[in-house]
């Protein structure tokens, strides 16, 4: 009987092993961060496949709503920037059939939907807020936007900006919002206008909005922490 | 004639899959630990954020990768794909197999834990060996196993807490996720030390068979793998 543990055997066996090899890319720092971006790219496609345009984000009753005061502030600069809100419009350019500047009112004049819904940071925290605002799929249809665009992207007052799959800008939940507990959104939250999400992480959810852009190719500054290395989709 | 006694002869243990995933495995759970941990580092609490109530001033850095927040979670999204193919792929071989008899703890193990527990804690007598683990081994195995599960199905959920809402409510939602899927890791670390005391104990031909596949001394007669 052959030795089952010749030294032919056992190499052969070990080869076997080889796809480990691969895993050792990570540890080369040249390949590291492609490898990442690779990751990451993946991950976002997977979530992109998995994504449901049909499929809402749990609601919640008034009683699991937390208290206003206890909804978080946060912003990655100053959480009240310079703004002309009597002059303020969102200027509204790029694959639409009406470009041009729509005022608060001309928003509000659209059905308004009031939901209250779960607000998730990249952090891990959560809370449970109640928001009011437009849907941006009427908004979208509004100002006559490309139904075959793949993207919209937003830029803000404190230099903030956000880009978004048109997939999750047509969910029928996400809204322009512009009231946080049935009053107007106040300054630290985004005033007048912000983007409210919620099947998008809170980075995608950009505040103090002055422009939206319907497109087909994301510029090069597409998401401010995605631009970091967070993830671009930031889906839930 | 029946022999009473067989010599024991080389065995071929562990099937190329179970080797080829409990390595790729080892390094994606240390990678999805370091990262883990720098992620929970960015709010280190399982409550409200209002007031917020940190179970940890800070994670030393020293234990986590990639630096920050976002590099860790590069790390974490990549490899939690390592992780599952790996599960998914042992889980799967096993079955196929039939190899999972030899490590699924059963009712009929239940009585041999504590003499296996005395036997290396307490210096109590060696119980004869039987299958290819002891009821002992399969008892850490099948947890771990189990974990690794529990982590896969909390981390898809805490993931994708909207488009996986309904398996969301099977583990409490997004809250109830986020603290299953650190216990579990906890308990997976708990694991691993006794793991690599055990390997360390147990010497070279043990470890071996982990990288060929083959024992050259069983403790146990061939064809009695899964008793």
């Amino acid at each position: 009987m052959n030795d089952p543990l010749h030294p032919r055997v056992t190499r052969r066996e070990l080869l076997k092993l080889s796809p480990l090899l691969l895993l050792g890319g990570f540890a080369v720092p040249a390949w590291q961060e492609r490898l990442l971006n690779a990751g990451v790219a993946w991950s976002d496609g997977a979530s992109a496949a998995l994504f449901r345009g049909g499929h809402r984000a749990p609601v919640f009753r008034d009683a699991d709503v937390v208290p206003f005061e206890r909804f978080p502030y946060n912003g990655y600069d100053v959480l009240e920037p310079a703004i002309d809100f009597d002059g303020w419009a969102l200027s509204v350019g790029g694959a639409v059939k009406r470009a041009g500047r729509y005022s608060l009112d001309q928003i509000r004049a659209l059905p308004k939907i009031t939901q209250n819904t779960r607000h998730i940071c990249v952090e891990g925290w959560d809370a449970i807020g109640r928001f009011g605002g437009a849907s941006l799929r009427d908004f979208l249809d509004l100002v006559g936007a490309d139904p075959r665009a793949r993207f919209i992207t937003v830029t803000c007052a404190d230099d903030y900006y956000e880009s978004l799959d048109m997939e999750t800008a047509r969910q029928p939940q996400s809204l322009l919002c512009y009231e946080m507990y049935d009053r107007p959104l106040d300054r630290g939250h985004g005033a007048p206008l912000r983007l409210q999400l919620p099947t998008k992480l809170g980075y995608k959810q950009a505040k103090y909005l002055l422009t939206m852009n319907v497109t087909d190719v994301l510029p090069g500054k597409k998401s401010y922490w995605g631009d970091q290395g967070y993830s671009w989709y930031g889906g839930l | 004639m029946t022999p009473t006694h067989t010599p024991a002869r080389p065995v071929y243990e562990h099937p190329w899959a179970v080797r080829l995933c409990h390595w790729t495995n080892a390094v994606a759970v240390t990678v999805l630990t370091l990262s883990g941990l720098k992620i929970f580092n960015a709010f280190p609490s399982f409550g409200s954020k209002i007031p917020e109530r940190d179970l940890i001033e800070a994670v030393p850095q020293a234990i986590t990768i990639g630096g920050w927040l976002g590099g860790a979670l590069q790390w974490h999204f990549t490899f939690m794909w390592v992780f599952a193919a790996g599960g998914v792929v042992y889980v799967i071989s096993q079955i196929v197999s039939g190899h999972y008899l030899t490590v699924v703890f059963t009712k009929r193990d239940i009585a041999g834990v504590w003499p296996m527990a005395r036997h290396y804690f307490l210096f109590g007598p060696k119980p004869p060996a039987t299958g290819q683990y002891n009821p002992l081994q399969k008892l850490a195995y099948s947890t771990a196993i189990g974990l690794g599960a529990l982590l896969l199905l909390t981390g898809i959920v805490m993931y994708k807490p909207t488009q996986m809402s309904t398996l969301g409510l099977v583990v409490g939602g997004y809250h109830g996720a986020r603290l299953v899927h650190f216990l579990s890791m906890c308990g997976l670390l708990a694991f691993v030390p006794g793991h690599l005391v055990m390997v360390a104990l147990h010497g070279w031909d043990n470890f071996a068979s982990m990288l060929t596949g083959w024992k050259r001394h069983p403790e146990y007669a061939p064809g009695q793998e899964t008793r």
